[in-house]
């Protein structure tokens, strides 16, 4: 006969568990019903360890960290640990009747199914989260609202370019220029997960960002977006030069409003992209010259080559999931040409940044001073990884080519 | 919430199942539902909600029900479309849909191509629709929240106001 233990529930267990005589444990079994409650109240878990049976809660007497602290993601939420103490069956008062052996039986059978049933669901309200706001998760949120790494790199982008500029180097320039192009990076990554959450939930790139879980609210998201493009542009604008001011503006207007909506509507959304990624550097470059010139065409000439190799290399992985999530990308609608193009246009796109580091070398070595030095010394540092980062890419999709063709 | 041990169908409707503790006074979000990949929110009534609140919750509920239904739909329609586009091609082949090893048959790169292209371009119209009318509720939503926000600022200054004259 299966040993079955049931416990009561109370609202306020805070006691270890008791065991139990059978009759109480009768009564118990029907207070299955508003086991819900209790489950949350005292955030009490119930595990059925194989076909006999042997439960246990497992009272928590201090509420568990927050939900939102949880840097994993929800799959990974899943597995928490249990601690198990088997019951020993000796502390068990068994009936003796047959008649009531019998009854136990069907009420066991019963119970059985019902607590799978509840073991289910357990597991999925468990996965139900509180959607308050803790202040300690807010720094993380805000970072990945931002997409803090992405940002990151468009302000080096535009460090490099103000570094590239002719003239003296302005420290103080400097930090404006990095710190305003920072906030409005922010500003332009809140804006375009906040218009994305459907199709962020569908992707598994983006499944786990800030307001796909409900981690902060839209409102919140766009406020956030608010207060970081007021002042970085703010500080563009009047700490540095207008001129960039505009640029930073632009681009987070560029970003948000044409390429964002774009990418679901036309494949052009890649040129636009490619023009969002050129112009941070720009901006570096008007801020330390206060003007747009060759030098500035030239840098934003080179980021914007370079984007579609970056970006065609990230989406050709993603291409189911574009195409279900609805995302007019060119890897989804020419795949099979693109393929062809890859092998000319790596000398085609290196030819300008190749040409670039030919020019600057030719001036150090005409003019062999501290300034063209300095140019050509932060030239060499992007020139090679770029270069590398150029020839992966096109062999890689040589790679994806031969493998799709059909053995003969 | 009364809970039925003799349903064995769980379907979509998790949100209806699901029973917050009666301390909290914020709403609930569940996990990713399986067809539409959304997560579902429970809406937190307040005993003392406001009619803009009330309008804010109940724009919030339908636009999750029109989301939930796109997305199911769009999902599953998807897998079943690719795995006919795989079924199809395989037979134009000719090839099993399982190979020696006893695995499922799969296409490459380049072929299954063919069908993401498809896909995209036979759905155009619906997604154009369904782009306008997301931007729309998520704009609506979030003027909502603003205004349901500004209102509960306003309510708390009122009577210190009243208390200080």
């Amino acid at each position: 006969m299966a040993k079955k233990i049931c416990v009561t529930y109370s609202d306020h267990l805070e006691d270890p568990p008791r065991e139990l005589d059978m009759e109480a444990a009768w009564n118990a079994s029907k207070q299955w019903v508003t086991f819900q409650h209790f489950t949350f109240l005292k955030r009490m878990y119930v595990t059925q360890l194989n076909r006999s049976l042997r439960q246990q809660i497992k009272p928590k007497s201090e509420p568990v960290a927050s939900p939102f602290l949880e840097k994993s993601s929800s799959s990974q939420a899943k597995t928490e640990v249990y601690e198990m103490k088997p019951f020993a069956p000796s502390t068990l008062s068994l009936p003796r009747k047959p008649n009531e052996t019998e009854l136990i039986e069907l009420e066991s059978a019963s119970i059985i199914e019902g607590s799978v049933d509840v073991g289910k669901e357990t597991k999925d309200e468990k996965q139900w989260k509180e959607m308050k706001l803790h202040v300690d998760d807010l720094p993380g949120i805000l970072a990945r609202l931002s997409k803090i790494k992405l940002t990151a790199l468009v302000v080096s982008t535009t460090s490099a370019g103000f570094a590239l500029a002719p003239g003296p180097f302005d420290l103080s320039c400097f930090l404006l220029t990095s710190v305003g192009t920072g906030l409005a990076s922010c500003a332009a990554n809140s804006i375009n997960q906040f218009f994305e959450v459907p199709f962020d939930s569908n992707m598994n790139r983006t499944k786990n960002r800030p307001l796909v879980r409900g981690q902060i609210s839209p409102l919140l998201a766009v406020t956030f977006a608010a207060c970081c493009a007021v002042p970085g542009v703010a500080l563009l604008t009047w700490g540095v030069n207008p001129l960039t001011g505009a640029l930073g503006l632009f681009n987070i207007f560029l970003y948000t409003c044409c390429y964002t909506p774009l990418k679901r509507v036309s494949i052009a959304n890649t040129w636009v992209g490619a023009v969002v990624g050129a112009i941070p550097p720009v901006m570096g470059w008007t801020a330390a010259t206060g003007s747009l010139d060759a030098g500035a065409f030239l840098l934003g000439g080179i980021l914007y080559s370079w984007q579609f190799p970056h970006f065609n290399a990230l989406s050709w992985g993603l291409r189911e999931d574009y195409s279900r999530g609805g995302y007019c990308m060119m890897s989804v609608t020419h795949p099979a040409p693109a393929l062809g193009v890859t092998t000319w246009t790596f000398p085609v796109i290196a030819l300008p940044i190749n040409l670039y580091i030919s020019y600057l070398g030719f001036r150090f070595y005409r003019d062999a001073d501290r300034k063209s030095s300095r140019k050509l010394f932060f030239c060499s540092l992007w020139h090679l990884p770029l270069l590398l980062l150029l020839m992966l890419t096109c062999k890689r999709r040589g790679a994806d080519r031969d493998s799709g063709e059909p053995q003969s | 919430m009364v809970r039925d041990f003799s349903s064995t169908g769980q379907k979509n409707d998790c949100v209806s199942r699901f029973c917050p503790p009666r301390k909290s006074c914020h709403d609930w979000i569940g996990p990713p539902d399986k067809h539409s990949n959304l997560r579902p929110v429970h809406f937190h009534v307040p005993e003392d909600e406001s009619a803009a609140e009330q309008k804010l919750r109940e724009l919030r509920q339908e636009t999750q029900e029109w989301n939930q239904q796109f997305w199911a739909n769009q999902n599953v329609t998807f897998r079943k479309e690719k795995e006919e586009f795989i079924h199809s091609r395989l037979k134009a082949k000719g090839l099993g849909l399982r190979t020696e090893s006893g695995q499922k048959a799969t296409l490459n790169a380049e072929e299954m191509a063919d069908f993401y292209k498809e896909f995209l371009s036979k759905n155009f119209q619906k997604h154009m629709h369904y782009n306008r009318d997301w931007y729309k509720r998520n704009f609506a939503i979030t003027f909502f929240m603003g205004r349901v926000a500004l209102e509960r600022v306003w309510n708390k200054l009122r009577p210190k106001q009243k208390t200080s004259s």
